[in-house]
């Protein structure tokens, strides 16, 4: 590798972490450019995650040592096929930013843009940083740069509410932080080194298997957290849904999805689950509550009036289809899992971009409210349907995919019975959609929303998008699928 | 012999084109009839190019993109398929042209059309399906397209029975998804071939339980006995809707689904022997469908006698009509295979005429209840004629298309040693007439209450549907052995599945 290409690895961690520095000061100077500047930053890793991704694609993974330190001496960036997330990560953010524009404008006060734009900024370069790195004390950090920047972009709002949800993941995820970094701790008490793969090696010539174990159920229970994976959501629900919309979005779509990378690298990377050492039933214990997950998820959301609040516990259940892919540890089960990581980020950025849309064109946002605004707003309407038949997992939408692997994953396991609740769970899941769906076409309206008409265009341009590539990645699922499949062949070496 | 050719892939997509030019400029009435009545033609002239060719045997593909190993969208033309999509695109052209008429005035008819357009796109498509996981896709995007067909007219009653019609068809298609998982992963394939792709070699027991999931799975569409409860609650939808999706494609949909599971996935040797033992009793998997489809047949005629609703009535006896093709495909053998089949259409033709006559009279009278019915054929004399040539056919008198069907499937019954089934058939013929000939006997025979005897037909795009339908009817029956004409295609079929 040669020229500036070759520090693309890290350089789309620090370009986001730069231009989240910058941000005050350009707001200083220019209020209205910092979401121009924050697009334009994005936009930019985008095109180095892209260009990494083809490289991918060719030559196989990228191996990237900061200051030429070899490994395990010095920090190691890999951008391996997980790391392909990156891509989508960059991608959404950018149309998160561009969607947030006249969000923020109306919602927040003149003076915390920057701030807003700093903070996205943050939390997007903490994301990259997460699923690129190769080390686990830097996978450590990045989770708190994550964290940090949630919390406060939750609070951003500045209501009483907002802030209760706030202090509720602070107190939750500052445990979940703290799990992962005793458990990064241990590990480096029985290895003696921070390298993923470096500790991945050790782990088989170390006979200290007891300390590996309580390592690996700390942090389990760490990610379990992030990831809202029953009996540890508590926290999403109130958090995902009083955010700001854009927020919302990224947080449900994007940010959630950290603890489930962070469950692969520990279960697949650093603890070869499916390796010769006997880590005891932590498969099927998550494997289980996976189950619990997807059903209570749909279940709690079938009772929600507010529609962001079903849109916040369909994630829940969501993160219990990924997690029981990935947890049925067979070859099909670990394909549905990770492309579902994928899809389910897709449909929900779409879900909750369309919500900030109708809240903040209405002011509504309970479902009895909101009765025959498919009339008054059809494309973001349409938008939603598409999203929603999409994540029920109708065929061929995108949501689809991973219910067909995950059910032969779990067929392939000798599991059928959580194949049964998965199912079980997509058909409550079926049933709010379908509330939603028929209070926008079916019903009248109660409110005189007569002057309410379509979500502007910097809306409506990042709906549209997303929601063409929710119809069109269930049949074009081969595009995720060739970064996902050697990505799963690796794991199970 | 296998041809590779677009037409497969046309035949369904220009409905689809079809409903996105409605949702974009179908508020204009007179370009919504006219993408509905072109596309329409469209597509049965492109289905029927292909219908000679499938005569001789001649099988066309269409391979899209493969997603996944061994798993990607083929469309492929066999016998069975081509006599399927050749049923809906005719019917369709009729509906539309019914449709049309029936839904002047209503509300939300952009909607309508749109979704209508659909759902014969994705029938087509399940007709077509080269294997499972396209059969499965299309079977769903059937279920999610008529949804708000059923709800069209919005009343609390409408949105009952559309949640009834989710809950019963969602379910069904989640076991369906199951058992393809399960099929792809015992087989290592999902493509539908001639013979079967499963071998006794996976176990008796897990074939059994396979064959129940798929069975239960796509007999909810098919309104197998008691899976059927969503069918009578769905005729709260408009009169085209019942017509054609609750006598046509819905159902056909799932009865057709069961005749892939039997001779494409299963087939028809490994059925044979497919035999359980369940506490010393020996069960096979043949004998427990047709016995399903007996009890469905003799319970739906029964439930039929009871209804006054004219709509309701006829939703009963299409789910005693439907077990007639789900027998005839059950008994495994040649004859019975050819009835089942040959019944799609057979039922298909005389179910229309009967919902269009209701349809027509409800429009043309306001008149929903077959109490109310005094001297119907007073005022509408051929509307009702065309009724009793369904109901004549229905009974299985020659030579109506009726009577075909039940001449193989009696026949199949005797060639698979279970004479039993022929007297279901008789019983059968037997309540047919108890509840149909009721409704001829009082439009011709009592006076109408008002005493008003003057002929008022309906609008002709009302009337003339039905006449076509019913003398599809009788043309069914009477050239049944003309070489093309859609028992050549099911004997095509069957003595391609029996081999």
């Amino acid at each position: 590798m040669a020229g500036v290409s070759g520090h693309f690895p890290i350089l789309i961690v620090v370009v986001p972490l730069v231009g989240a520095a910058l941000t005050p000061l350009i707001g200083h100077w220019r209020r209205r450019l910092c979401m121009p500047w924050a697009a334009l930053v994005m936009l930019f890793t985008f095109a180095m995650t892209a260009f990494l991704g083809v490289r991918l694609s060719l030559h196989g993974p990228i191996g990237y040592h900061l200051g030429s330190w070899e490994p395990p001496f010095g920090i190691e960036i890999y951008f391996d096929y997980v790391a392909a997330l990156t891509f989508v990560i960059a991608l959404f953010g950018f149309l998160v930013i561009i969607f947030s524009k006249r969000y923020v404008e109306k919602e927040l006060e003149e003076a915390k843009i920057s701030t807003y734009y700093t903070l996205i900024l943050l939390i997007l370069a903490g994301m990259i940083g997460f699923v690129v790195t190769g080390d686990m004390f830097n996978l450590f950090v990045f989770l708190e740069i994550i964290s940090l920047s949630g919390y406060a972009l939750i609070a951003i709002g500045g209501e009483k509410l907002t802030a209760m949800a706030a202090f509720k993941y602070l107190l939750v995820g500052a445990i979940s932080s703290l799990c992962v970094l005793l458990g990064v701790a241990f590990l480096y008490s029985i290895t003696g080194t921070l390298n993923m793969r470096d500790i991945s090696h050790m782990l088989t010539l170390t006979d200290a298997t007891r300390v590996a174990s309580v390592a690996l159920a700390l942090f389990i229970v760490g990610f379990a957290v992030k990831a809202a994976m029953f009996p540890l959501h508590i926290w999403l629900p109130d958090a995902h849904a009083l955010a700001p919309s854009p927020v919302s979005a990224l947080l449900s779509g994007l940010v959630v999805k950290t603890g489930i990378v962070g469950m692969i690298r520990v279960l697949f990377n650093v603890y070869r689950i499916n390796g010769p050492l006997n880590y005891g039933p932590v498969l099927n214990i998550m494997a289980w509550l996976a189950g619990i997950t997807i059903i209570l998820g749909a279940f709690f959301a079938f009772f929600q009036n507010d529609i962001k609040m079903m849109f916040a516990y369909s994630t829940i259940s969501n993160i219990g289809y990924i997690v029981m892919g990935l947890s049925l540890a067979s070859y099909f089960g670990i394909v549905g899992g990770l492309i579902h990581v994928f899809n389910h980020a897709l449909i929900k950025t779409t879900l909750f971009l369309c919500a900030g849309a109708i809240i903040y064109k209405t002011g509504y946002r309970k479902l009895a409210d909101l009765q025959g605004i498919g009339k008054k707003m059809p494309i973001t309407m349409g938008a939603i349907v598409i999203a929603a038949v999409s994540i029920v997992g109708i065929p061929p939408t995108a949501g689809f995919i991973c219910k067909w692997f995950i059910i032969l994953g779990a067929i392939e396991a000798g599991k059928p019975v959580l194949a049964g609740m998965l199912l079980l769970g997509s058909l409550f899941i079926v049933a709010y959609y379908v509330k939603i769906i028929n209070a926008a076409f079916f019903r009248e309206p109660v409110h005189e929303i007569t002057e309410v008409d379509e979500a502007p265009a910097s809306m409506l341009i990042p709906i549209v998008i997303l929601a063409i590539g929710c119809l069109l990645m269930g049949v074009f699922a081969y595009a995720p699928l060739a970064f996902i499949r050697p990505a799963v062949t690796g794991f199970l070496r | 012999m296998e041809v590779y050719d677009i037409r497969p892939l046309l035949a369904p997509l220009i409905s689809l084109v079809c409903a996105v030019l409605i949702f974009w400029l179908g508020d204009n009435t007179f370009l919504r009839r006219l993408f509905s009545i072109s596309s329409s033609v469209l597509k049965w002239m492109i289905v029927m190019s292909m219908f000679p060719a499938s005569l001789r045997g001649v099988v066309y593909v269409t391979e899209l993109l493969p997603f996944a190993r061994g798993i990607g969208f083929i469309l492929r033309v066999d016998a069975l398929g081509m006599f399927f999509a050749v049923l809906s695109s005719t019917l369709w052209i009729i509906t539309t042209v019914y449709a049309i008429g029936y839904m002047e005035g209503e509300h939300a008819r952009k909607r309508f059309f749109a979704f209508f357009a659909i759902c014969v796109s994705t029938t087509v498509g399940v007709a077509f399906a080269g294997n499972l996981f396209t059969l499965f896709v299309f079977y769903e995007m059937l279920t999610i397209a008529t949804y708000p067909l059923v709800i069209h007219e919005e009343t609390p009653d409408a949105m009952k029975a559309g949640r009834k019609y989710l809950v019963y068809t969602l379910t069904g298609g989640s076991l369906i998804l199951f058992a393809t998982a399960m099929t792809f992963y015992l087989a290592g394939t999902v493509t539908l071939s001639e013979n079967g792709i499963l071998s006794l070699q996976h176990g008796v027991n897990t074939l059994f339980f396979l064959f129940v999931l798929f069975i239960m799975g796509f007999g909810v569409k098919a309104a197998i006995m008691p899976l059927h409860g969503w069918l009578p609650s769905a005729m709260v939808a408009p009169t085209p809707v019942s017509a054609l999706l609750h006598a046509v494609a819905v159902v056909k949909a799932g009865v057709f689904g069961i005749t892939r599971i039997v001779y494409n996935v299963f087939g028809f040797h490994l059925i044979k022997q497919l035999v359980v033992h369940f506490s010393g009793v020996a069960i096979s998997a043949g004998s427990l469908l047709a016995l399903a489809a007996a009890i469905t047949i003799i319970g739906g005629s029964l439930m039929a006698l009871l209804q006054d609703d004219f709509k309701k009535r006829l939703a009963y006896s299409t789910i005693s009509q439907l077990s007639y093709i789900v027998l005839g495909v059950a008994l495994l053998a040649p004859s019975g295979a050819m009835g089942g089949i040959v019944h799609l259409a057979n039922q298909a033709f005389m179910k229309i005429t009967m919902f269009f006559v209701a349809g027509a009279i409800a429009k043309k009278t306001g008149k929903k209840y077959i109490s109310q019915l005094h001297g119907i054929g007073f005022k509408m004399p051929i509307t009702l004629a065309t009724f009793t040539v369904a109901s004549l056919g229905m009974i299985g008198l020659p030579p109506l298309a009726g009577f075909i069907t039940k001449w193989y499937i009696c026949l199949g019954a005797l060639e698979a040693k279970q004479a039993v089934f022929v007297a279901i058939m008789l019983i059968s013929s037997f309540l047919n007439a108890a509840y149909f000939l009721p409704i001829v006997y009082r439009g011709y025979f009592v006076k109408p209450v008002d005493g008003d005897t003057a002929v008022s037909e309906a609008h002709w795009t009302l009337l003339a549907p039905c006449i076509i339908c019913a003398l599809y009817v009788i043309a069914l029956g009477l050239f049944a052995d003309l070489p093309f004409v859609p028992l050549a295609l099911a004997r095509e079929a069957m003595t391609t599945f029996l081999r």
